[in-house]
């Protein structure tokens, strides 16, 4: 017995078998690479933080790393928080919603340096970086940048390594106290404030320096405390030692309560 | 051994790599090749995407090709490719990530390629799964040699970099010489597909 192909019977029935076998199979697939994909996800957002504090992913363990280095905060009514719940891998809607995410490490030369996570829109798409600011709070240490769907080989470039180390030691903030570190046209940049763009990516480059801006703008209460506004650091330490990245931020007279460890 | 070999399955592997190639003959799947040429890299891995993409697909519809109903071939073809596109993607953000992010946009548009559909309906619907395989990879290839080509010529003149590093010497510079930003902008790359296709012509003038 032949069946006949072309009968619409044999058609529908053919169509809805296919999709049924089909979406099974997605979904089997997607189920059971979940956790393993989100695990991916967060161990590259952590090489990312990485990187900004000038580690090389590609060649480090950065489960390891992240975990002797990186310590996760919140910035809230003025310090900082250790942050123990699960981490994120997207900080732009918690940005919004005022959930200031500051990471404390030590870069690869064993600086101190606080990692701020931004995130911004590029031509095509999204983009998002994390930038490294020393202790003083006043200069970039290092940078990340990546992004959804950049043009491959124009806008893309701004997750390459040259791109990204241009904004080494660069001051953040002008003289009228805003945000003055921003991204030029290729090859014009002039002043110590001004960052190369890339060639044939101008409204890349432009997304880059806006992304800077806007995300460095939203940690202004935190930047702005710069080493002067520290004036119990010394109290901190001598009064019973607390964390190290948080010496700078607690309030005279809260220390003992608030911050200090065992 | 000599039937896996036969003079028939070496021409369908043979012939898209030069007299029947996809790009430079067939003008297929050009969109993609002005989308990520104009670096070395991206073009080598979006070729050898498509090149395995192309040559499984072509198995699964030829061992389906005699039960597919042919008013909704065209729609089985699609999930067929939509599907092993799907999956091959969720593998490797499992399993390679990196690979993954650097493919972020070529996946998509490995399922509009238009060499995909047209191997599928051209020659996987009526040939046996090891010719189609065959056919596929040959596909492939000939279409990744293509983009090798204008990503080649294309960084070399755009950047004065392959596979990112600095190729063209810092006196070339100092004497004047100056990188063509023309090469960077996409329209480069169908004037270069263009003189790939001129030259290939001109060379196999008898066919």
């Amino acid at each position: 017995m032949k069946l006949n192909t072309n009968g619409n019977v044999y058609t529908f029935c053919y169509a809805a078998v296919m999709v049924i076998i089909v979406a099974f199979l997605l979904a089997f697939v997607a189920s059971a690479l979940k956790e393993t994909q989100e695990a991916n996800v967060a161990n590259d957002t952590k090489g990312q933080i990485l990187s900004a504090l000038g580690y090389d992913k590609a060649t480090i363990d950065v489960a390891k790393v992240y975990e002797e280095k990186v310590k996760d905060n919140l910035f809230e009514a003025g310090e900082l928080k250790p942050y123990g719940e699960k981490f994120n891998t997207t900080y732009g809607s918690l940005i919004k919603e005022g959930k200031l995410h500051v990471f404390t490490g030590t870069t690869a030369q064993g600086e101190q340096a606080y990692v701020l996570p931004v995130v911004g829109r590029g031509l095509w798409g999204g983009l998002w970086g994390y930038i490294a600011v020393n202790e003083a709070k006043d200069k970039v240490l290092g940078t990340y940048f990546y992004h959804e769907s950049e043009t491959a080989g124009l806008g893309a470039r701004i997750g390459e390594k040259w791109f990204q180390d241009q904004f080494i030691g660069k001051p953040i903030f002008g003289e009228d106290g805003n945000v003055a570190l921003t991204v030029t046209k290729a090859g014009a940049a002039q002043s110590e404030f001004e960052v190369d763009g890339v060639t044939g990516a101008t409204l890349t480059s432009n997304g880059v320096a806006a992304m800077v801006k806007d995300g460095l703008a939203a940690y202004k209460e935190f930047l702005g405390g710069a080493a002067s506004e520290c004036p119990n650091k010394g109290k901190c330490q001598k009064e019973g030692g607390c964390q190290a990245e948080a010496e700078c931020t607690c309030p005279v007279g809260e220390c003992e309560e608030t911050n200090v460890e065992q | 051994m000599s039937k896996l070999f036969s003079d028939e399955n070496k021409a369908a592997f043979t012939g898209p790599l030069n007299v029947n190639n996809p790009v430079a003959v067939q003008v297929l799947g050009i969109c993609s090749a002005l989308a990520v040429t104009s670096q070395l890299k991206p073009a080598i891995v979006m070729g050898l995407s498509v090149t395995v993409i192309t040559a499984f697909s072509n198995v699964i519809i030829s061992l389906l090709r005699k039960t597919i109903p042919n008013r909704i071939r065209i729609i089985v073809q699609l999930v067929v490719v939509a599907a092993l596109v799907t999956i091959v993607s969720q593998l490797l953000k499992a399993y390679v990530y990196d690979v993954s992010v650097q493919l972020s946009v070529y996946v998509g548009l490995i399922i509009t390629n238009c060499i995909l559909m047209g191997r599928l309906e051209a020659f996987a619907m009526q040939n046996g799964p090891w010719p189609s395989f065959l056919d596929g990879i040959g596909n492939g290839l000939g279409y990744a040699a293509i983009l090798v080509i204008v990503g080649f010529v294309r960084e070399l003149f755009g950047f004065g970099t392959l596979f990112g590093y600095n190729v063209i010497p810092q006196f070339m510079y100092d004497a004047g010489y100056q990188n063509n930003g023309m090469m960077v902008m996409p329209a480069m790359s169908l004037i270069i597909v263009g003189l790939v296709i001129w030259a290939h012509r001109a060379y196999n003038k008898e066919s």
